[in-house]
């Protein structure tokens, strides 16, 4: 759970600017962007997300580090894409 | 070698190590602490250890937020899970934490309702769905959960929701890290500072370990050379007479946190006169409770919580190990009777845990196969 992991905001959400549809590794799932509201994500921008918030914008270059130490992990990061997978955020 | 492999920065890495071992004072030992259970996992996993010289040791610190909580209020939860028309939600780190009666999955054998959800705001669907139920969150972390909670319930508050409710264990990572300082078992020269927590708090509640105590904090990432470049910078500031707070990890920690989660935080929540950590034992003000103003979604007020004192199992030593004066194979029963299937301690439960870090990538068995090459030769 103490993961943060990187995602790219495709879209916010229509109705509830505080939600976002990010991609994360291919998994597609809405999160918060509630913490973000001083400088908000835009579509593009990738989020370093904790527990379905976003806790901080992150440039590419960070996401794409990240992502290679999440998937080095192994089953840790596995387990929390799976939780993501079976996320409920609407 | 792994880091060749997997980042092709070994280069960089030995580059580092050389710089670190350049700067040790011949006959001085430095013992460096590493809060955040992220960066233990790092550290184990890539055996970064075996880059420092011998007069370097890494402690590992209380920063896995599953590894300190007590047995007591696992207890508690399942006492709450028990209540008629309760629906738990837990993030799945904690379902496999021993309580005195067993685990949440254990309870859920039993007849509980305890469910795995990845965000609090699953919770909230959970409850939408089941409107003649109570849905209490066991809401647990440091700093960096903490605002994910407080968001959420802000939410249900305004999506008028009746039936959520918060079983709050969030601690905070300050008081912890001054506790450590505070105990004589351990002399620390400075400290790998957390990444994540520090993106909500920033560095400045930080200050008064260089302040007061006169230590070195280098904020960190997660990467292997984010590690090594972090414990490079600490020893720069000791082997020149400084302790100041840097961050290394700006490209994510802001110097000032996160305003928004901050006061989020503060709506809802606020500091309780004490709080028992498992290893750390009674802490005063270093956990968060719900805000009176927000007592409907106290599961604490809602509910009788026994509030019981469970002594850790005596063969269990996760409070040496989180306190860092104990390393995991050190403990009695590391990797014996205390292994990640069936583990008697948290520490080894959480992946963030030192000893499921340690167990996990084996460096217990690279030790044991060098051990009998050397007794075989």
């Amino acid at each position: 759970m103490c993961l943060g992991i990187p995602g790219e905001v495709i879209e916010i959400h229509p109705d509830q600017p505080d939600l976002a549809k990010v991609d994360v590794s291919g998994v597609r799932r809405l999160i918060n962007i509630g913490l973000l509201t001083d400088d908000p994500p835009v579509p593009g921008d990738w989020v370093l997300i904790h527990v379905g918030f976003a806790l901080s914008k992150i440039d590419e270059r960070e996401a794409a580090a990240a992502m290679e130490f999440l998937e080095g992990i192994g089953q840790a990061y596995e387990d929390e894409i799976n939780a993501l997978k079976e996320s409920l955020i609407e | 070698m792994r880091f060749v492999d997997e980042f092709r920065d070994a280069d960089k890495a030995h580059a580092l190590a050389a710089k670190i071992a350049a700067l040790c004072e011949p006959g001085r030992q430095y013992k460096l602490m590493e809060v955040c259970g992220g960066h233990t996992h790092t550290i184990y996993k890539h055996g970064l250890e075996d880059y420092l010289p011998e007069s370097v040791t890494l402690v590992h610190g209380p920063g896995c937020p599953v590894c300190v909580i007590p047995m007591g209020r696992v207890d508690d939860a399942i006492h709450l899970a028990s209540q008629p028309d309760v629906i738990m939600t837990s993030f799945g780190d904690m379902m496999r934490v021993p309580g005195s009666g067993g685990s949440f999955f254990d309870a859920n054998a039993e007849g509980t309702n305890i469910r795995m959800v990845y965000s609090p705001l699953d919770s909230l669907k959970i409850a939408k769905q089941n409107p003649d139920k109570q849905v209490v969150f066991m809401a647990i972390g440091f700093e960096t959960t903490a605002p994910s909670t407080a968001m959420t319930m802000l939410r249900a508050a305004a999506q008028g929701l009746t039936n959520f409710s918060v079983f709050c264990n969030h601690v905070t990572i300050i008081p912890a890290i001054k506790a450590i300082l505070d105990s004589p078992d351990l002399r620390l020269d400075g400290f790998i500072g957390p990444g994540h927590v520090s993106t909500v708090i920033g560095c400045r509640p930080y200050e008064f370990i260089a302040r007061d105590y006169g230590k070195p904090v280098v904020v960190a990432g997660f990467e292997p050379l984010d590690i090594l470049q972090s414990i490079y910078m600490l020893m720069v500031q000791l082997s020149q007479g400084r302790s100041e707070i840097e961050n290394q990890y700006s490209r994510v920690v802001p110097w000032d946190g996160n305003v928004v989660a901050l006061k989020a935080i503060g709506e809802t929540m606020e500091l309780r006169p004490y709080f028992e950590w498992r290893g750390l034992g009674f802490i005063s003000h270093s956990a968060l409770q719900v805000r009176e103003k927000y007592a409907a979604m106290d599961a604490e007020r809602l509910f009788q919580v026994p509030g019981v004192r469970v002594a850790d199992p005596k063969a269990c030593q996760c409070g040496e190990v989180l306190k860092g004066v104990l390393k995991p194979w050190e403990c009695k029963v590391f990797g014996t009777a205390c292994t990640p299937e069936t583990p008697i301690g948290t520490c080894m439960v959480s992946p963030e845990g030192a000893c499921a870090a340690y167990y996990n990538f084996g460096r217990m068995n690279r030790t044991r196969v060098a051990e009998a090459e050397v007794a075989r030769s």
